[in-house]
């Protein structure tokens, strides 16, 4: 009953779906405020009809309801109850409505906090919405409808992939998902400014905030991603340039850039043509990548079982709004006036540079993703295009923009200084090379590419510091003004600054990780030991473990340092039951900012096993790297000046909703 | 700086498609060098055979792994035969072996072949599914099946 009452709310989703589609935005264009005022309630009960979907499939799933297919498929009575809910989300069907679910949040949350937005504008924005959740929920009910039922019921479910039962399934998917679809909402701003002929400053104030929050979350999610596979899949490392990384990496990309241009937009009123293409192109990333996700035309550890049907559908949907909103931008945009006029050297220009380096970095990303697919299309040859692809594309793109990085916050808008810039960052410069010439004299000169590495994060941390210390002025005013003036600084600037920061702490982890990595794989059998770094290895043999649904042979290994057992590792190769699959429990245990890594292999008669071995010096500083820009964005969106004409609590508003 | 309040519109913006110009060939030209350099073609055994693979090229080699094919020695070293069910290689690999990876079962390697006639792999892939078979070696094998319904 509780299913049917799912799926009858999922019909009802797309029904009010379809009124948000046409009444809003025919209200909006023909100045009808009567039509423009059902757009907040329509977005509000269609985010509680998909909502009540949701719910009903986690129930069946809670409760072990072996009647609905999608349930046998990916659950089993003896899983833990943590993976009973975050399989829900652990599947194709049950993703998409998770992916539906926050379209329609986002939709909802626009109608509940939007109040300082114009009716107009607000109303066309919700249609848009209404748009992409009308076609993703008739996608859902004809292809990959989660409440069909099986009959007769079996007595037991097939289990969850193994390798997703783990706490990453309830943090990483969520997180991400409000991200990628959380640019959903910035592309309906930016289709609805276009259907009304107006783009302003104001636009881009009330755009901003939700690219921020969109931003945030898929900057943890991706991070989150990140540290699952390189804990998870045993093989020790955090990136591999997979096609579906990508796919939420280049979105990333997009929005990073878009995050910037709406800076130039909003305070100097350029850009805006541009900043209007972003908006449409970081989701248009999104949507692509959620096509090659679930279309099966990549080999890759997240694609999903699929029919061809439900490739065809998505591509649908893809060329559709791709295609429908580049049109629309294109008879559009010259509608858009032009303003604010900027020397190259400045604030805005430094803004239009970074903007250049992410939009040609996700380029050569959308190259190296699609290459293989047009290749085999064409030529029918295949070939992989792997990390040294990436690492040669990317990277070189990627050192320029960290390099101006800390001289863009310094420069004046419209017009700016270089050379008093660079005098300013004298010290940030000298810290550099000092990162960079004890790295070489630590590490010797053969790697000189990863102290030069050093010295660029270096360069770009302690520049995020150096700009809000400049902020503060402490040479002029002194210490106690200096920390007042440090306390009443914008958030935005602190968002900035730690925005920054957060990158360098990333690339200092990735460069550490890179060069001064130890790996090694050997055979090692009871009573032996095994040196890497300054650390000793004593291995104590293999036992047996029953878990509630897998049984698990693990390794124990005392680790020493000078003499002195500082820590243990029990890596595991763990059988999951119901499936008979093996998968790999990698021993990780952490010593200030570094890890040392074990994960077990073969298993030998004799009690030995192969081992796979690494030291990975300053590796947490890769995922704490992206915790520090999540945290710039949390302070960001605290910002007054931003909450000035955005997201403010309308309690009226709501209540009217309701 | 006295020369920007100079500049005109005009040169402002010329000023700025330049700079977009430069990034943009730099782009292209390491996209189409990356291209050229860096991508692993993928190959069947009877490709192998059939081919002669310049010694040291990096090639991705996929098949099934032929059934009582590995053997393991010392310090994690595994050999096993790759087969498309016609030719067949043979591959030395140190490391841990995917947890998926068993005879009988599809399976992607990287690595080189050496003068000696042995694929010196140092990946192997097998994904994180019972029932997957990679896509490109269901391709091969498909691609086998269908010349052998012919002869």
């Amino acid at each position: 009953m509780i299913i049917e009452l799912g799926h009858f709310a999922l019909i009802l989703a797309f029904v009010l779906a379809l009124v948000q589609c046409v009444v809003p935005v025919w209200g909006a264009v023909s100045g009808d405020r009567r039509l423009m005022a059902v757009a907040p309630p329509v977005a509000g009960m269609q985010f509680l009809l998909v909502g009540i979907a949701f719910a009903a499939l986690s129930h069946a799933y809670v409760t072990s309801d072996f009647s609905v297919l999608n349930v046998v498929e990916n659950s089993h009575s003896a899983k833990p109850d943590l993976y009973k809910i975050t399989g829900v989300w652990g599947n194709h069907e049950g993703s998409l409505l998770l992916w539906v679910l926050i379209l329609a949040l986002f939709g909802a949350l626009v109608a509940a906090f939007g109040r300082n937005i114009p009716a107009d504008l607000r109303a066309a924005t919700l249609g848009v919405q209404g748009w992409v959740t009308a076609a993703f929920l008739l996608f859902m009910l004809a292809t990959s409808n989660p409440f069909l039922r099986v009959s007769p019921a079996p007595m037991e479910g097939n289990d969850l992939n193994p390798i997703l039962q783990d706490v990453g399934l309830a943090i990483h998917p969520p997180l991400l998902y409000i991200g990628y679809v959380g640019f959903s909402i910035v592309f309906s701003f930016a289709i609805a400014a276009l259907l009304l002929g107006r783009v302003d400053a104001a636009w881009a104030r009330w755009v901003r905030p939700w690219t921020l929050l969109a931003w945030m979350f898929l900057t943890l999610g991706i991070a989150m991603g990140s540290y699952w596979a390189y804990y998870e899949l045993g093989w020790g490392g955090y990136w591999f340039w997979d096609p579906v990384e990508n796919a939420s990496f280049m979105p990333w990309l997009a929005g990073t850039a878009l995050l910037h241009s709406a800076i130039v937009m909003e305070k100097r009123g350029a850009l805006k043509v541009w900043t209007v293409l972003l908006a449409i192109l970081t989701f248009s990333l999104s949507l692509l990548g959620t096509f090659l996700v679930r279309s099966g035309v990549l080999t890759s550890v997240h694609a999903f079982a699929t029919d061809p049907l439900r490739g065809t559908f998505i591509l649908g949907i893809l060329v559709a709004f791709i295609g429908g909103s580049l049109a629309l931008y294109a008879w559009r945009a010259p509608l858009l006036k032009q303003g604010g006029l900027f020397a190259p050297v400045s604030r805005e220009g430094a803004l239009v540079l970074n903007n250049l380096l992410l939009t040609v970095a996700a380029v050569s990303v959308l190259v190296g993703t699609l290459y293989p697919l047009a290749l085999e299309a064409l030529t029918d040859e295949k070939i992989s295009v792997g990390p040294p692809f990436f690492n040669l594309t990317f990277g070189p793109l990627m050192v320029p923009l960290l390099i101006a990085m800390p001289f863009g916050p310094l420069l004046a808008w419209k017009r700016g200084d270089l050379a008093a810039v660079s005098q300013r960052l004298y010290a940030v410069l000298g810290l550099a090379l000092a990162a960079t010439l004890v790295t070489a004299w630590a590490q010797g000169t053969e790697k000189i590419l990863a102290a030069l590495g050093v010295g660029l994060a270096a360069w770009v941390i302690c520049g995020a510091v150096a700009e809000i210390l400049s902020r503060a002025r402490f040479r002029d005013v002194g210490l106690s003004t200096g920390l007042s003036r440090l306390y009443g600084l914008p958030g935005s600037a602190w968002g900035t600054a730690l925005g920054h920061a957060g990158i360098g702490i990333t690339l200092l982890g990735i460069v550490a990780v890179s060069a001064f990595e130890e790996e090694k794989v050997l055979t090692i059998r009871p009573g032996e030991s095994v040196e890497i770094g300054d650390y000793r290895l004593a291995f104590g043999g293999l036992a047996r473990r029953t878990g509630p649904n897998y049984i698990d042979d693990v390794g124990h290994f005392d680790i020493y340092r000078g003499g002195a057992k500082v820590a243990e590792a029990d890596p595991a190769k763990r059988l999951y039951t119901a499936r008979r699959m093996p998968t790999t429990e990698a021993g990780i245990v952490t010593f200030g900012l570094s890890q040392i890594y074990v994960s077990i292999g073969e298993v030998h008669a004799d009690g030995g096993a192969d081992i796979r071995l690494y030291h990975k010096p300053l590796v947490t500083l890769i995922w704490l790297g992206c915790l520090v820009m999540g945290g710039g964005a949390v302070v960001s969106l605290f910002d007054r000046r931003l909450r000035v004409g955005a997201p403010k609590p309308a309690r009226r508003q709501l209540a009217a909703a309701e | 700086m006295k020369r920007d309040s100079k500049m005109t519109r005009k040169q402002r913006r010329l000023t700025m498609i330049a700079a977009a110009g430069t990034v943009l060939a730099v782009a292209v030209g390491l996209i189409l060098f990356a291209l050229n350099d860096q991508i692993v073609f993928f190959q069947s055994p009877s490709d192998i055979v059939a081919k002669t693979i310049p010694d040291g090229q990096r090639i991705r080699l996929g098949g099934l792994v032929a059934e009582d094919s590995v053997t393991r020695g010392e310090n994690a070293e595994v050999r096993f035969t790759v087969t498309d069910t016609v030719e067949s290689v043979n591959v030395v690999y140190v490391g841990l072996l995917p947890d998926l990876f068993r005879e009988g079962q599809g399976v992607v390697t990287e690595g080189v072949m050496k003068p000696d006639g042995l694929f010196y792999a140092d990946n192997v892939l097998a994904k994180h599914d019972e029932n997957y078979m990679p896509k490109e070696v269901a391709d091969a094998l498909k691609g086998k099946g269908v010349w052998q319904g012919k002869e």
